[in-house]
């Protein structure tokens, strides 16, 4: 079991890096949209809501997995589609008059 | 199965890294953005396949649920409300993570008892504290409580006495597995959940940017958590991503601000204070829309500085229409965006797109502050602190805080309602100075009389 987390905790810290990486990068115009973007993604808390709710093992557990659910997909939802209409909004100018 | 389930989360998590990487350019963020939400899907769809999970009438029920009040809410909010829209959604997140955790445990006691148990305090910890913290922030936004900062006796040491309490029960829970197990997660469920509230009351207005940067980290890290506690590598990696990039937006944030992190959280800045400062009678010259209107026109570059001011005023068609119509003339004109503009990291862009204005107007700080020197006007439209040249100086709150440059501009319009000091609380010299053309009124209005005038007279 020692072994699964010492793994767990390489990809988290990997991962870590990576995410600076890449962040650093967006300009501060973008900042909003990533920001409400990131924060659909952390919504990927979704899946973990899926399996402790669809396991059955007891009643309270499945309940609290079902509110876990609900929340978690207004956040993804919620958060991609704003993104995206944010994001629609960013236009170049078309033309030069 | 369980293979090719791990196949495809690998393929989600490298499209989760390729959105992100999308969206550091206008050009292909909105791809990204759809890139990462096919992430989502996938390992969302994936998920369902898994071993575990035999009944699916809950789990139906809940994103029927989450999806409708999503997209209701996504459709409905304004442009203005962002801020507390990424505050709320960042506490279904959180939220979502304890409660993963939580029944984790309820399903799984004998969990305690591995050498990983510590996952699940910790990870209990950091999703309800962003729970509550994000809640609280929202209350902060939507002006359900005051915007100022809301202190309480002792706040260090209370804060110090909640975290000690949640490491002592902590270690219970590790150490002795067993009846009282769930008690102690009880306790540290709910010490956490005071922390989340008194972490954010403190935070006066002018520094909600940084704290819905930190909460926003915090979701992510609570997201990663809840991957350690069940053992998931999706959730590990995108959590971290959203932490890593949390913390970049906070960290620049504070240096906007010439903070540090530490400052921001227990510094309090912005109370309902009086600052002593000389409070006397001193004169400005009251000039018209119509003053305004013909500086402008005479100048031949210009830069526009809105702060959020603008957007309280629902002005930023109209001042889309005013440099518009200056542009037309031939003037040179920019918009030149402070990175706290607005009420969270890169609000005042996203206000703006709003109002069609392309985003290649749009500079930042750093792009523009050479060119104020070489320019005729600067117009200013519900900004303060960040052309306040006393932030150049030391010994007030603003001290340090990198600023536009406007004051080297050789001619200044300021659109305010008045001459009331800005969230930091430091009077402005700029509104006395000989160059500067102060223009009382309503933003909007203001600026439509100037766009008339603009109109009539070419």
């Amino acid at each position: 079991m020692t072994g699964v987390l010492i793994v767990s905790i390489y990809i988290f810290v990997l991962s870590i890096f990576v995410g600076f990486e890449l962040i650093t990068r967006v300009p501060p115009l973008l900042h909003t949209p990533l920001m409400s973007g990131a924060n659909a993604v952390s919504g990927i808390t979704l899946v973990g809501a899926l399996i402790v709710a669809g396991t059955g093992a007891s009643w309270l557990g499945t309940l609290l997995g079902c509110v876990a659910i609900i929340f978690a997909t207004i956040n993804v939802v919620g958060g991609f589609l704003v993104t995206d209409r944010m994001l629609e909004m960013f236009k170049k100018e078309d033309k030069k008059t | 199965m369980t293979m090719l389930i791990n196949i495809a989360y690998l393929i989600s998590i490298s499209c989760f890294i390729l959105g992100l990487k999308f969206l550091s350019s206008p050009r292909t963020a909105r791809r990204g953005n759809m890139l990462s939400a096919f992430a989502m899907f996938i390992a969302v769809v994936v998920t369902l396949f898994d071993r575990q999970i035999v009944d699916y009438t809950y789990i139906l029920a809940g994103i029927v649920i989450g999806g409708t009040i999503g997209v209701a809410a996504a459709k409905k909010i304004r442009m203005n409300d962002m801020p507390q829209m990424v505050a709320i959604f960042n506490a279904f997140g959180g939220g979502a993570s304890s409660l993963v955790v939580l029944a984790q445990f309820i399903h799984h006691p004998e969990m305690a008892e591995l050498n990983t148990g510590f996952t699940i305090p910790a990870a209990l910890f950091i999703g309800t504290m962003t729970f509550t913290g994000s809640i609280a922030a929202f209350t902060k936004l939507q002006e359900l409580v005051k915007s100022a900062p809301i202190l309480f006796p002792a706040q260090k040491i209370i804060n110090f006495l909640l975290h000690l309490g949640i490491v002592i029960c902590a270690v219970l829970f590790i150490t002795q597995p067993g009846e009282s197990s769930f008690f102690y997660l009880l306790v540290i469920l709910l010490l956490s959940a005071v922390i989340g509230i008194t972490l954010v009351l403190p935070i006066g207005g002018a520094d909600m940017p940084v704290i819905i940067a930190l909460l926003n980290s915090y979701s992510g890290l609570a997201a990663a958590a809840s991957g350690f506690v069940i053992n998931n590598y999706v959730l590990i990696v995108s959590g971290a991503l959203v932490g890593a990039s949390g913390l970049i937006l906070t960290n620049k944030m504070c240096r906007a601000m010439n903070r540090s992190l530490f400052n921001v959280l227990f510094g309090a800045v912005g109370q309902d204070i009086d600052t002593g400062s000389q409070t006397g009678q001193r004169n400005v010259i009251r000039y018209t829309p119509m003053d305004a209107a013909m500086i402008l026109e005479n100048a031949r570059s210009v830069i526009v500085v809105p702060g959020y001011g603008l957007a309280v005023a629902q002005a930023q068609y109209a001042m889309h229409d005013t440099v518009e119509l200056l542009r037309k003339r031939g003037t040179e004109i920019d918009y030149a965006i402070h990175p706290v503009a607005g009420r969270m990291p890169g609000h005042m862009n996203v206000l703006l797109a709003e109002a069609n204005v392309p985003y290649d107007y749009l500079k930042d700080m750093e792009e523009i502050n050479e060119d104020f020197k070489n320019t005729d006007v600067v117009l200013v439209v519900g900004a303060n602190d960040v052309i306040n040249p006393a932030a150049r100086g030391n010994g007030n709150p603003l001290a340090g805080m990198p600023i536009l440059n406007a004051d080297q501009a050789r001619s200044i319009i300021i659109i305010k309602r008045s001459l009331s000091p800005g969230f930091a609380k430091v009077e402005n010299e700029l509104f006395y100075e000989k160059k500067t053309m102060m223009v009382f009124g309503d933003a909007k209005e203001m600026l439509l009389k100037i766009v008339a005038n603009l109109k009539t007279d070419s």
